[in-house]
């Protein structure tokens, strides 16, 4: 085991911006650049995991040849959480540092912005996390794909179990911002649609990172509803999970909640892990495909520790954009965004594609309950839920996005 | 549980045993925010700073705890030790801020302090992601304490008991400490008159290091106590710091028993507000602090400050610029004008950012320098004139010009309009109330969904077609800049810039040869505004999108910096401080991921050796060698 001093010192070394990996004996050509922006110093729980495993993945394009011989190499650049730093350094990237494509984005306003920056200079822009449904519905545009499952598919996931839930009273919590606002909106009308006969009864939109935990448990409790849908995550997760246990407010009531199986939501809470919540998330240490098996030893040996769900996102985003490449002789814009339409790749989570309809990605997401085993959380009774499968039908789909 | 009817609805809602916990609830965040509220207010009681690192404190304070409590046996003794040796431990890591920086900038012109804090939060935060990790952190439950009470049949956290009790007890330890020991009779007169407590030979490094030291305790303290109910995190510092100084300020800056109050208010509103509006979490505090300074100028529990004995000392008077500035102003102009051509479309990019934020600066300095107002809240008006340019294209279909127009004019209202409450007030008060005004606006722009897009903006603002060029956008921004920033510096020569300072310097002198002081400080504060707003319209065209962040804290806050960084008693000190901030900043976040540690330490450097701003050092400088031949 390396402690944590050294392997911080090691991940600081190699993520110092530009990273080549330089033992690679076989792709020799000129390289291939992606410029990557990513909110490093604002969100980096999750974010250093991610960019872990994309050095991980570039490593292993690299090693096997890289793209028709040429390596990859990305260029690091830290947004700081604010999409106008975000707009810039992708001019830098873009105009300075001539790298071929863009990718990246965490925060959802981070990505719209990066995506209407690609589509006002014309280059490619592979969103790798934002989940927000403008980026590629309202405001989606022909520059811009997003790898993961976004609000509405994740929201839609859990609308599936919580219609067969035996209850009519709903309570909701989420944050009060972009990401909170349109789960709750898509839970509360996929939910309606499934179950015309449910009733909301109330809901609280505690500020983001700054929930006051006591007072929004009571509040719920005050309402007393069968079922809590929850979209906090994080601290805010941490704190309401802890007031909502000592207070009760989890007892004889269901709850169903978005991201909380993630290894990242989940570890912090230690064995204060709710049981029985439905969840989306990501049980890392149950998945025993070829796939994410590979995945996951080449993760421990690289990095000495576990992947996490960024982990996952960062590595496919980097196998999705290889494979794309190497579809093409060269890598310019146009072909590039051609070849991006309807691309099959082998997901970590298993096949997927970008869709031509609406350059979404079909990678979908683990849908479970959580428990505690060894005073840890965990998830269980879980399934792959394929994104494919909880998208809306192409006729809506089309109404949603701009066409033309 | 009782249920009645068909309908399923509950017939007794026991709708008064949820509101006494809803109180309960709120004691809870009220005592809590009463700890970290208290070490600031008795720091900026006597020593007048403005600290932007308790925010810091209060999360080392946590951070601390976690280690020592999960390191030391379990238990009582291991849990409260841990408590207490954290608020301890942070309390030195105040004395060493104190001893090494504060104490060596006193003298240095009002708020230049926060710069040097602002500089530790800083460095404070790159220093507890490689301590620490990024993960959140969660520590044990106290013990004896974990469970929870029945209280009228509904379940309540015992901690949370225990954090209610906790307020009033420091409350009641520090008005004893205060009221009846030596030491707290000095702290008293020195909150009240600094110079006297100094005249009569009472050591005031002593009195401000050891006050310093009680502070840090205290945010220590209150991080530390966050422990068996929060996650440790590495957010946790400017989340906790805004929300503190507005407990301060509502309170009254330096009354505990204020602070105590507005807490109280603050954490009950809040708790009672969600039930009502649920998406008021955002902007509930900056309300209660609008409605409190507006209506009680000097907070809730707070008294006019004595007139500083400093007050008569005007500021040096404004002269013409001297044969070298001039030469060199020429020699940037020229520099500015003639080689951008050569230069690559991301050096342009970078060149027209540097442009908006020199407008941006010289426009707050504007109040600043010549008014002698400070604001914590000019993003509003960039946002507002981002927002005015974006939303006119929108919704109007306005061309890039017209957004332009438009601009100042948005941004000039809303000046017109938040100007005439802020101006009233003095000092911190004011420049407190112009944050609520930005964060207002902010919320609006935040939540207002159909007609802002929220927090994912307004995007596709890119401009006409003429001006699409990187060069030519490039000119149009250095054009409307500088001249706006020229024509800010002649108003300053002008009998208007004259009138500004006079009322600065005197009020009571101004007023008596004549001078309407409050409508001068008004049309100040209005111009400074709409020139923010150009700055702010410009902005909005060369990112092509418009974002709520445009007028969030952090922006103000770069105004502030670079303002203070040059100087605020010069007139090149803000367009020095963009140039240094805006290209520091950007040089760094490429070179490396711990831009934060090395941003911070620049500034405390800086301002350890520049306490005048880098152009005040200058002119110092220049002075001396001239003063001398």
């Amino acid at each position: 085991m390396m402690d944590s001093g050294v392997r911080r010192r090691r991940l600081l070394a190699t993520a110092g911006m530009t990273v080549v990996a330089p033992l690679v004996a076989r792709a020799q050509g000129e390289p291939i650049r992606i410029g990557e922006i990513n909110s490093y110093t604002a969100q980096p729980a999750f974010l250093q995991p991610y960019r872990n495993a994309w050095i991980l993945a570039q490593e292993q394009v690299n090693a096997a040849g890289g793209i028709h011989g040429r390596p990859l190499e990305t260029l690091f650049r830290d947004d700081a959480g604010r999409p106008e730093d975000a707009v810039r350094l992708a001019g830098e990237l873009v105009n300075a540092e001539k790298v071929a494509l863009l990718s990246g984005g965490f925060l959802s306003n981070v990505g719209l912005a990066i995506g209407d920056f690609a589509n006002q200079n014309k280059r490619l822009f592979v969103a790798s996390e934002p989940l927000t449904d403008a980026l590629v519905w309202a405001r989606g545009n022909r520059y811009t794909f997003r790898l993961r499952a976004s609000t509405y598919m994740q929201s839609a996931m859990l609308v599936e179990e919580a219609a067969k839930l035996p209850v009519k009273r709903w309570a909701t919590v989420a944050p009060n911002y972009e990401y909170g606002q349109s789960a709750v909106r898509w839970f509360k009308e996929l939910l309606t649609r499934a179950k015309p006969d449910v009733q909301f009864v109330a809901e609280q939109f505690p500020a983001l990172g700054r929930i006051d935990a006591g007072a929004t448990v009571q509040a719920l409790a005050a309402a007393n509803p069968e079922a809590i849908f929850n979209v906090t995550f994080g601290a805010d997760l941490t704190n309401f999970v802890r007031q909502g246990s000592t207070r009760g407010l989890f007892e004889r009531r269901r709850i169903v909640s978005l991201l909380t199986g993630e290894p990242e939501y989940l570890e912090p809470l230690q064995d204060e892990a709710p049981e029985g919540w439905i969840v989306t998330g990501y049980p890392w240490d149950q998945i025993n495909t070829p796939e994410h098996s590979a995945f996951r030893d080449a993760y421990r040996r690289r990095w000495n520790d576990h992947p996490r769900l960024g982990s996952v996102v960062g590595y496919d985003t980097v196998m999705a954009i290889a494979t794309m490449l190497k579809k093409i002789p060269a890598p310019e814009t146009e072909a590039m965004v051609a070849a991006m339409r309807g691309l099959p790749f082998g997901s970590v989570f298993g096949p997927a594609e970008f869709r031509a309809i609406d350059h979404q990605s079909t990678m979908g997401a683990f849908v479970g309950r959580t428990a505690l085993k060894n005073g840890k959380g965990t998830m269980v009774d879980w399934r792959y839920a394929d994104g494919r499968n909880y998208l809306p039908p192409d006729e809506v789909v089309r109404t949603l996005r701009p066409q033309g | 549980m009782r249920w009645c009817g068909p309908s399923g609805r509950r017939a007794d809602p026991a709708l008064l045993e949820n509101l006494v916990l809803q109180a309960l609830s709120g004691l809870a965040s009220a005592s809590s925010l009463f700890l970290v509220a208290s070490g600031l207010t008795v720091i900026f009681g006597v020593s007048r700073i403005v600290n932007f690192a308790h925010g810091s404190l209060y999360m080392l304070g946590a951070y601390l705890a976690w280690t020592l409590v999960t390191n030391l046996p379990r238990g009582h003794l291991g849990f409260w030790g841990g408590v207490l040796g954290a608020a301890l431990l942070v309390g030195l890591i105040g004395l060493v801020v104190e001893v090494l920086l504060l104490r060596r900038i006193y003298r240095a012109p009002e708020l230049f302090q926060l710069l040097a804090t602002f500089g530790v939060v800083l460095i404070v935060q790159d220093l507890a992601l490689l301590a620490w990790g990024p993960q959140d952190l969660l520590g044990p439950r106290a013990p004896g304490l974990r469970g929870s009470i029945e209280i009228l049949g509904l379940r309540f956290p015992l901690y949370e008991l225990f954090l209610i009790g906790v307020g009033p007890v420091v409350l009641g330890l520090l008005l004893l400490l205060f009221h009846r020991t030596r030491w707290g009779t000095l702290v008293r007169a020195a909150t009240q008159d600094r110079e006297m407590v100094g005249a009569l030979g009472v050591n005031q490094r002593m009195l401000f290091t050891s006050v310093f030291f009680l502070g840090s305790v205290l945010a220590g303290l209150g991080g530390a106590l966050q422990l068996p109910r929060e996650s440790v995190n590495l957010h946790m510092d400017l989340s906790i710091i805004a929300e503190a100084f507005v407990v301060v300020v509502v309170g009254g800056l330096g009354s505990l028993s204020g602070a105590a109050l507005a807490a109280l208010l603050i954490g009950e509103l809040h708790a009672f507000g969600i039930l009502v509006f649920p998406k008021i979490t955002l902007v509930l505090v900056f309300l209660v602090m609008a409605v409190v300074l507006v209506v009680r100028p000097h907070g809730l529990l707070g008294r006019p400050a004595a007139a500083a004995h400093g007050a008569g000392a005007a500021e040096p008077p404004i002269g013409p610029a001297p044969r070298p500035l001039k030469l060199a102003g020429g020699a940037a102009l020229a520099l500015a004008l003639l080689l951008p051509p050569f230069a690559g479309n991301y050096a342009l990019t970078v060149l027209t950012d540097i442009a908006i934020f020199v407008l941006f600066a010289a426009s707050l300095h504007l109040i600043m320098g010549p008014g002698g107002m400070a604001s914590f809240g000019h993003a509003a008006y960039f946002g507002l004139g981002a927002y005015g340019a974006a939303l006119a294209a929108q919704w109007l279909g306005a061309s890039m010009l017209g957004g332009l127009v438009l601009a100042p004019f948005v941004a000039g209202l809303f000046g017109l309009l938040f100007g005439w409450f802020c101006v009233r007030l003095s000092g911190v008060y004011s420049a407190m109330l112009t944050l609520a005004f930005a964060q207002i606006a902010w919320s609006v722009a935040f939540q207002w969904v159909e007609l802002t897009g929220g927090d994912n903006g307004i995007l596709g603002v890119w401009p006409d077609a003429w001006a699409a060029g990187k060069l030519t956008y490039y000119y149009l921004a250095l054009a409307l800049c500088l001249g706006s920033t020229l024509l800010l510096r002649r108003i300053i020569h002008a009998p208007f810039g004259y009138a500004l300072r006079a009322q600065r310097d005197s009020v009571l002198r101004a007023e008596a040869i004549g001078i309407d002081a409050f409508r001068i400080r008004w049309l100040g504060f209005t111009l400074a505004a709409a020139a923010a707003g150009i700055a702010g319209g410009l902005f909005a065209y060369g990112k092509g999108s418009v974002f709520p962040t445009t007028m969030a804290i952090s922006r103000s806050v770069d105004a502030l910096l670079m303002v203070l960084l040059g100087g605020v008693q010069t007139l090149s000190g803000p367009i020095i401080g963009a140039l240094a901030f805006t290209g520091l900043q950007e040089q760094l976040v490429r070179i490396t991921d711990l831009w934060r540690l090395v941003l911070g330490s620049v500034i405390v450097v800086l301002v350890l050796f520049f306490p005048q701003g880098l152009a005040g050092a200058a002119r110092t400088a220049w002075e001396r060698r001239h003063g001398d031949t």
